[in-house]
């Protein structure tokens, strides 16, 4: 690897893409057929980014079901948030909604169709009509596929549009200026170690979820937070990392969701005991309560003793009594997923479940342009000269506590779009690139060569990382208080103080993905931190964010966003309540 | 095919995919299948690792079969690791 910097190689863009899942390609797109010169560094080829795994859909108000407009769509967005998100920008999202879908069309996406030709559309929780009345049909689908569609029909018209690629790059660090501006990124080839300074007038991270966090995940292996772990070694706080989505029946130890459809068509959940555990729980509903209560209750009987299996780690889910011929025709997804991965048919016994992390709420605060923000003095939203993010990474916030499904395809078409829209605008007033100073270079440079000396290091990466994403899942997942997070917050303490003890055994230069997993650990680390961090400071129960000690939202004392940095710890800033054209909803009840 | 020489191919890294589902089940069989393969199942794994992600995973989920033997066989392969 490069020792030398005057040795490493250097390119020029105009902006510099990180991550090439939908909210990367549709900015990369913009730009590209904007005659800019955009490069998109992705550390996995780009139609293997997690936006693949999307397949519920893409909410719009377009009314080709039930009656709709965009400011129902709003209303519901807002309140899903429970109050947490900004409403400028959730009017923005919705507004945009009904063109980023006919833009996706246009670019070869293919919809599923009604009778009469127009898109289908199909009913998903939480969304309302006329203001929290009957049910609404929003979500936009391509199948079960809509994720892979979408991406898919991104990439090839990046590819018309002549977009630069560096397929299986890894970014390592920003690298900024004295006067705080972004001038791009360092990053290596993945394949043989080479190093690449690369130089942009603006940068745009977007790199996804960081649901790797936790030991039960629905993520894919890929989302470390890499976009959040540079953002705050770049000095920017992370917002409202507390608020992690959760499902409460993934597969117990593997992660993967059993879709609610499964207690929808009558399954249910025991305990070690053998009880039917939700009549404890929620009398009424059951097992058809909301997520959280769900997956809180499967978190208290498994603390309490009562789990299943020689750990007693999980709980069952029932589905056998459903009889084979249902499970096959309603339910053949899950039975295949049971079979490959557990050897067991849920047409036989039960499936071992327990609530699995799937989506990050929180992240790199940005405002509706796609700049990231950050509070300087008296000013709680500052740009940060030439950085933008867009999608799952960002918190821009229109998800707030709580993300409502088929809103994550379209918050990062939007804001991807919005973000380029407004490089582009950045750049006719900045045509010239910043020098870089070498010392900068040299940091990273040197970093990223330490692991290429053999060094005794105590740790290992893969020995950090499951402790980390153990103790994560203990201590920050759907059961919090202040004992548990208070723990938690000095064991993710004195796991992160054991970083700088890591070796890694492969010194090669060739496919090194030793080195690849020890950079993301570091970036899992910073955003563990940012989480367990945050939950433990809010001191109230609000959408995603549950606590057994507080268990009442707090308009008075919460409802502000969370902001952490490794600078200057915790702060906080208001939550922008003013739409852009229209009257603010005022916080109620989050009852449906 | 020892541990090492697996290590100096891009098996790894072409197994981290957009999907848990495949995550698990390639990288499972990079660890406790791939040595044993023949140089024409070898041949046809680095095939399979080339097809997008639903391919892949209607494939390995048993949703789709391939029509093409040689991916039928490894697929099989693929699947006997999975429970580990």
């Amino acid at each position: 690897m490069n020792t030398d910097i005057n040795a490493v190689e250097r390119r020029q863009f105009d902006t510099l893409i990180i991550g090439a899942g939908g909210g990367g390609l549709r900015a990369s797109l913009q730009l590209a057929e904007a005659e800019l010169n955009v490069a998109v560094v992705s550390k996995v080829f780009p139609t293997r980014s997690h936006t693949v795994a999307a397949q519920g859909g893409m909410n719009a108000a377009l009314a080709n079901v039930s009656p709709d407009n965009w400011h129902w769509h709003m209303f519901d967005t807002v309140k899903g948030s429970d109050y947490l998100g900004d409403q400028d920008a959730i009017e923005y999202m919705c507004r945009a909604a009904p063109k980023a879908v006919y833009e996706l069309e246009h670019f070869g996406v293919p919809f599923s169709r009604l009778d009469n030709g127009k898109i289908y559309q199909r009913a998903f929780g939480g969304q309302s009509q006329n203001f929290g009345g009957d049910q609404a049909a929003r979500t936009c689908a391509a199948a079960d596929r809509t994720g892979h569609a979408i991406l898919h029909s991104l990439y090839q018209q990046n590819i018309r549009a002549r977009t630069h690629f560096f397929d299986e790059y890894f970014a390592v660090d920003l690298l900024k200026d004295d006067e705080g501006h972004v001038l791009g990124a360092l990053v290596f080839n993945i394949h043989d170690g080479k190093i690449v300074v690369i130089e942009a007038k603006t940068t745009l991270l977007a790199t996804g979820g960081a649901g790797q966090l936790f030991k039960t995940t629905t993520n894919a292996l890929i989302n470390t937070g890499d976009g959040m772990g540079m953002a705050m070694r770049a000095g920017i706080p992370l917002q409202d990392m507390e608020f992690f989505q959760f499902h409460p029946t993934g597969i117990a130890g593997r992660g993967m969701l059993i879709t609610e459809g499964a207690r929808g068509e009558g399954g249910y959940l025991v305990n070690g005991d053998g009880e039917r555990l939700m009549e404890r729980y929620a009398p009424k509903a059951k097992d058809l309560a909301s997520r959280d209560v769900v997956s809180r209750a499967i978190a208290v009987e498994v603390r309490e003793g009562r789990g299943c299996g020689p750990n007693k780690d999980h709980v069952m889910l029932k589905l056998d009594h459903l009889g084979e011929d249902v499970i096959q025709k309603r339910l053949p997804g899950i039975r295949q997923t049971c079979i490959t991965f557990l050897g067991i048919d849920p047409a036989e016994a039960p499936i071992p479940v327990f609530p699995t992390a799937h989506y990050t709420m929180g992240g790199i605060p940005t405002n509706r342009y796609g700049q990231v923000v950050v509070p300087v003095k008296d000013t709680p939203e500052e740009p940060v000269a030439g950085l933008y993010a867009a999608g799952e990474c960002a918190c821009v916030s229109v998800h707030g506590g709580n993300r409502l499904g088929g809103n994550s395809l379209l918050d990062i078409l939007v804001f991807g779009r919005a973000a380029a829209n407004h490089i582009i605008k950045y750049l006719k007033e900045n045509k010239y690139h910043r020098i870089i100073d070498d010392a900068v270079i040299k940091k990273v440079v040197e970093k990223v060569n330490r692991f290429d000396r053999v060094t005794t290091g105590s740790e290992t990466v893969a020995g950090l990382r499951n402790e980390l994403k153990q103790v994560m899942e203990e201590h920050c997942s759907v059961f919090r208080n202040k004992e548990i997070l208070q723990q938690g917050v000095a064991k993710v303490e004195s796991i992160a103080a054991r970083m700088k003890d890591v070796s890694i055994d492969d010194q090669s230069h060739t496919f090194n993905t030793a080195r690849v997993e020890a950079f993301e650990l570091e970036n899992l680390m910073a955003v563990a931190l940012a989480t367990i961090h945050s939950a433990n400071a809010r001191e109230e129960s609000r959408g995603a964010h549950s606590r057994t000690d507080f268990t009442e939202r707090d308009d008075k004392s919460w409802m502000r966003h969370s902001l952490y940095s490794f600078e200057n710890g915790l702060d906080y800033k208001p939550v922008r309540t003013k739409p852009m054209s229209v009257e603010s909803f005022p916080p109620k009840p989050r009852v449906y | 095919m020892n541990k090492k020489e697996i290590n100096s191919t891009n098996y790894r890294w072409q197994c981290r995919r957009g999907m848990l589902e495949l995550d698990l089940l390639l990288n499972n069989f990079v660890d406790l299948g791939v040595e044993t393969l023949t140089t024409e199942q070898r041949q046809a794994f680095e095939l399979l690792l080339s097809y997008p992600d639903q391919t892949l995973l209607d494939l390995l989920l048993g949703n789709a079969v391939s029509s093409d033997p040689e991916i039928f066989d490894v697929v099989r392969l693929i699947r006997s690791t999975s429970f580990n």
